[in-house]
C-alpha cells in the first residue's frame, strides 16, 4: 500500500524572542591578569569589553526557564499549547536524558516532544530550520527554540586563546505557523575537514578510566582562532549570499543582519564581502556579550529589537557557524511587537 | 596564470589600504606587516583571503605565519601563481 501524508504545508515564522543574561557582568580588567593581556589587546582582536557569566550555583536549565517564559509570554501562547522543544546546546552537563526536558519539566510542558542537538555556534540557525520544518509540515503548531549556554563551566580561564571569548546566556524563540513565509530556507552544511579547528577535550571516559582533571585536564574548549577566522570570513560569506538568495530578495532588502557573535572582526568582514548597504542594521551585542556559542543570535536579536523597535517584523539574515565545523544561515522575518 | 612583482606588490597595496586602511604611499617591499603597518595577524588573515582571491592561488597556514614583510608575501605569490 501507498502511504499518505494528510499535511498540507503551513507558512511559519519567529512569533517571539526573549532572553536571559546573567547579573554579573564580567569586564576585560577582571581577566586578563590570568592571561597577560589587555583590555585594549581584546578589544582590538574581538570587539569584547565585557561578558555576562552565570553564577556558580546559576543552572543552564535556571537560566533558560527564564528565556524560554519570556519568549511564551510575548507569543501570547500557554505551555500547553508548545508541541516541541529544541535545545542547541553543547553545555549542558549531562548525556542524558536532555536539557530540553528538563526545561519541559521545569515550565510544565510536560508532553512537549523534547530533545537536545549539538551543532556548537551554528546550533541555533540549525534549530530554527528543523523547527520551521517541524511547523511547515504540520508535525507540530508551535516549537520553542533554545540557543543556550554556560560556557563559564568549560571555559580555561587561563588559556590566552578563548579564556576572553567564550561567556554565559540563553535566547529563547517561538516559532509557529504564519499566513506568508516568515522563515525562509535554511542554507546548512559542514566542513569536516576542519574538525579539530575548536574541540572540546578530554573524552569523559578518561575519567572512567581512573584517569583524574589533574592528569589529562578537563573537557574545556580550544580553538585555533586564526583557523577559525580565516574559515569564517572566507566560507561564510557564500553561505549569507545563498541564504539571501533563496528567500528571493536582494541585500538591499534586508533591514537586519544577525550574525553569532564569534568576533566582531568576522562580522565587520561579513558585512563587507556580502556588500550589504549601510542601510542594514548589524548586531554588535558581542561587546558586552561576548561568544555564547548556540545563544548568541537570540540574544543579539532581543537586544536589536529593544534598540530599533522599529525593526519588529523587518527582514534579517542569520548565520551560525562554529565547531564541527558546521554552518546554518536563513532569511527570517524578526518577531513582531509583542502584544 | 603568471604574474610580475610589480603587479603583485599593486595588489597587495590595494588589498592592505582596504583592511587596515592605511595610507598606500607607506606600503613598500621592505616594511613588516605588522611592526610597521600594524597588521596584526587576524588582519594579516584577511590581507591572505582577499591575495588568494585576487591571484587565484593557495597560502597555506604555515606560509602566512613566515609572511613578516611585504616582500615575503609578494614573492610568495609570484612564484605561487607560475
Amino acid at each position: 500500500m501507498t502511504l499518505i501524508n494528510n499535511t498540507i504545508t503551513q507558512n511559519s515564522r519567529i512569533l517571539s524572542v526573549g532572553a536571559y543574561r546573567p547579573a554579573r557582568v564580567v569586564p576585560n580588567s577582571e581577566i586578563v591578569d590570568l592571561i597577560e593581556s589587555s583590555d585594549e589587546w581584546i578589544q582590538q582582536r574581538t570587539g569584547i569589553a565585557s561578558r555576562h557569566i552565570a553564577g556558580v550555583d546559576e543552572s543552564l536549565i535556571e537560566m533558560s526557564v527564564k528565556a524560554a517564559e519570556i519568549a511564551i509570554k510575548r507569543a501570547g501562547i500557554g505551555i500547553d499549547q508548545i508541541d516541541a522543544i529544541i535545545f542547541a546546546t553543547i553545555s549542558y552537563p549531562f548525556q542524558a536524558p536532555s536539557a530540553a526536558t528538563e526545561l519541559a519539566a521545569r515550565i510544565g510542558a510536560n508532553t512537549a516532544a523534547a530533545f537536545d542537538i549539538s551543532a556548537a555556534c551554528a546550533g541555533f540557525s540549525y534549530a530554527v530550520g528543523m523547527a520551521s520544518d517541524f511547523v511547515r509540515n504540520r508535525t507540530a503548531k508551535y516549537v520553542l527554540v533554545i540557543g543556550g549556554e554556560k560556557l563559564s563551566d568549560f571555559t580555561d580561564p587561563t588559556d590566552r586563546a578563548t579564556a576572553f571569548i567564550f561567556a554565559d546566556g540563553v535566547g529563547a524563540v517561538i516559532i509557529g505557523p504564519s499566513d506568508s513565509v516568515g522563515i525562509a530556507q535554511t542554507i546548512w552544511g559542514s566542513d569536516v575537514q576542519n574538525r579539530d579547528a575548536i574541540t572540546l577535550e578530554p573524552s569523559f571516559l578518561e575519567f572512567k578510566k581512573g584517569k583524574s582533571v589533574a592528569d589529562v585536564g578537563w573537557p574545556n574548549i580550544a580553538q585555533e582562532g586564526q583557523r577559525v577566522f580565516r574559515w569564517a570570513v572566507y566560507e561564510m560569506a557564500p553561505v549569507g549570499r545563498s541564504a539571501i538568495e533563496a528567500a528571493g530578495i536582494t541585500p538591499s532588502d534586508l533591514a537586519a543582519f544577525i550574525p553569532h557573535q564569534a568576533n566582531e572582526r568576522i562580522i565587520d568582514s561579513l558585512v563587507k564581502s556580502m556588500g550589504l548597504p549601510d542601510s542594514v542594521e548589524v548586531a554588535r551585542d558581542i561587546r558586552t556579550t561576548g561568544n555564547t556559542s548556540s545563544a548568541s543570535i537570540p540574544l543579539a536579536m532581543d537586544r536589536m529589537l529593544e534598540e530599533h523597535p522599529e525593526l519588529h517584523g523587518k527582514n534579517a539574515l542569520l548565520i551560525g557557524f562554529g565547531a564541527g565545523l558546521v554552518f546554518a544561515a536563513q532569511v527570517v522575518e524578526l518577531p513582531p511587537k509583542p502584544q | 596564470m603568471s604574474v610580475t612583482q610589480a603587479e603583485v606588490l599593486a595588489g597587495i597595496k590595494e588589498i592592505v589600504v582596504e583592511v587596515a586602511g592605511i595610507d598606500p604611499t607607506t606600503i613598500e617591499m621592505e616594511k613588516r606587516f605588522n611592526e610597521d603597518l600594524e597588521v596584526d595577524s587576524l588582519s594579516m588573515v584577511e590581507v591572505i583571503v582577499a591575495a588568494e582571491e585576487k591571484f587565484s592561488v593557495k597560502i597555506p597556514d604555515d606560509e602566512v605565519t613566515k609572511m613578516a614583510t611585504v616582500a615575503d608575501a609578494v614573492n610568495f605569490i609570484v612564484a605561487a601563481a607560475k
